[in-house]
């Protein structure tokens, strides 16, 4: 087996475990993380088609690359915009809950 | 032995992710996603994509971790009462089942991808000379496919509203963030003097070697934000106000020049973004000075959070420094 379909096959399975730890997992924060998991899965599978995509003397198709480098920082925005919310959940609420029903004394 | 190699790399790798997930404590999670993020790199040398490596330990690994180290700090209280929500054995069987069944058909797709691969390769090394840049990377982000990351820059300072825009009514216009103090004699303080000198030289190289090398604007702006951080962190300086004129203007002048330059190719060459002949490389150039500080402001004042105190209860004017 090659690299590529090596890497790609290990992204399917990374999107796996980071859905399971979105759905299991109860608390906002540990849920931002595993969604990270599975984007990140996401990012490998593409990483390998750029693998793929080898030609004219370059290692790797360069487009699919650099629309990765533009998914990474766009992520970490994402990420820090989430974070920033479920801190003022807390501050706000005391809780960082997202049952259904409203945490009771707020 | 590469192939070997490879294996070895992709098992820690859904070893450590399954770690992370399943983990019982929120910070023991956070501390293996840092250590993910640094082995993803790893992976991406292996699939030929050094921009992408460097890319994912700056700003995957560095920039998300650190983040996510401080909200885990501030939410410790809150882990017990969501342990009490855990999920039943239902819930988890149903969940296993899906993500393995995800998981199955994107195999499945991935074993029956069509042979030879599409590429665009071979249309980006022929084109390349045309816009005086010899990294492909650089050329895909700043000439092929610049209309992308204009808009990235935008949705960065889109987020960076958006944490703001979370602050308290009485906080707006205030500094984010709690004001460090550290030991002035300790070690945190001593690599806050020593450290960024030496950052600010390897961010600045990683920007110029972009052009040529892997590197870029991206990596260099989140090293040289880092130590930003890190002289914040030792209370060697503070976090800004987020009403300075010159802040406010230092975020938006990166996609200002670019829409700038975006608008004279339109005049110049006929398509928005277009660049004339000879003109790509100057072109290419500015865009990138322009965008250098809206990155290093965004990534650093993202990571600082949304404003939570006013220095001190200043009249209008007083800029409060």
């Amino acid at each position: 087996m090659n690299v590529e379909t090596l890497f790609a096959l290990c992204a399917c399975a990374l999107v796996g475990i980071g859905l399971y730890g979105l759905i299991v997992q109860p608390h906002p924060l540990r849920k931002l993380v595993a969604f990270n998991i599975m984007g990140s899965g996401v990012f490998v599978l593409f990483g390998a088609l750029a693998k793929r995509g080898a030609a004219a003397g370059m290692a790797a198709d360069p487009v699919p690359q650099a629309l990765l480098i533009t998914a990474i920082v766009v992520a970490f925005a994402a990420t820090a915009v989430t974070v920033a919310v479920l801190l003022r959940l807390i501050e706000s609420t005391a809780t960082a809950s997202l049952a259904n029903e409203p945490p009771s004394g707020e | 032995m590469t192939t070997l190699l490879s294996l070895v790399v992709a098992l820690l790798l859904l070893w450590l992710a399954l770690w992370t997930v399943v983990a019982r404590d929120a910070f023991v999670a956070v501390a293996g996603f840092v250590v993910y993020g640094l082995l993803l790199s790893l992976v991406w040398v292996r699939l030929a994509g050094i921009d992408v490596a460097l890319t994912e330990a700056a700003i995957g690994g560095g920039l998300t971790g650190a983040l996510l180290l401080g909200a885990v700090g501030r939410l410790r209280g809150t882990e017990a009462a969501a342990a009490a929500e855990r999920s039943g054995a239902g819930t988890r069987a149903f969940a296993a089942l899906l993500s393995l069944g995800v998981t199955m058909v994107l195999a499945l797709c991935v074993l029956a991808l069509p042979e030879p691969a599409p590429t665009l390769a071979p249309q980006a090394a022929d084109n390349l000379p045309a816009t005086g840049v010899g990294n492909p990377i650089t050329g895909v982000l700043l000439a092929f496919r610049a209309l992308d990351t204009l808009l990235e820059a935008i949705v960065l300072v889109i987020a960076l509203l958006a944490v703001w825009s979370l602050a308290p009514d009485r906080f707006w216009g205030g500094r984010p963030g709690p004001r460090y103090a550290a030991d002035p004699d300790g070690v945190l303080s001593y690599l806050a003097r020593v450290l960024p000198p030496i950052g600010i030289v390897v961010g600045l190289y990683l920007f110029w070697a972009g052009a040529d090398h892997p590197g870029g604007k991206f990596q260099s702006a989140t090293i040289l934000a880092a130590m930003w951080l890190l002289v914040q962190m030792a209370g060697l300086g503070d976090a800004p106000r987020i009403d300075g004129r010159w802040l406010r203007t230092g975020i938006v002048v990166g996609p200002l020049a670019f829409v700038a330059v975006g608008l004279l190719g339109a005049w110049q060459a006929g398509a928005f973004l277009g660049f004339a002949d000879g003109w790509a490389k100057p072109m290419i150039v500015v865009i990138e000075l322009a965008l250098l500080p809206t990155l290093v402001l965004v990534l650093a004042l993202l990571l600082n959070g949304a404003p939570a105190r006013n220095s001190g209860k200043m009249p209008a004017g007083d800029g409060g420094r």
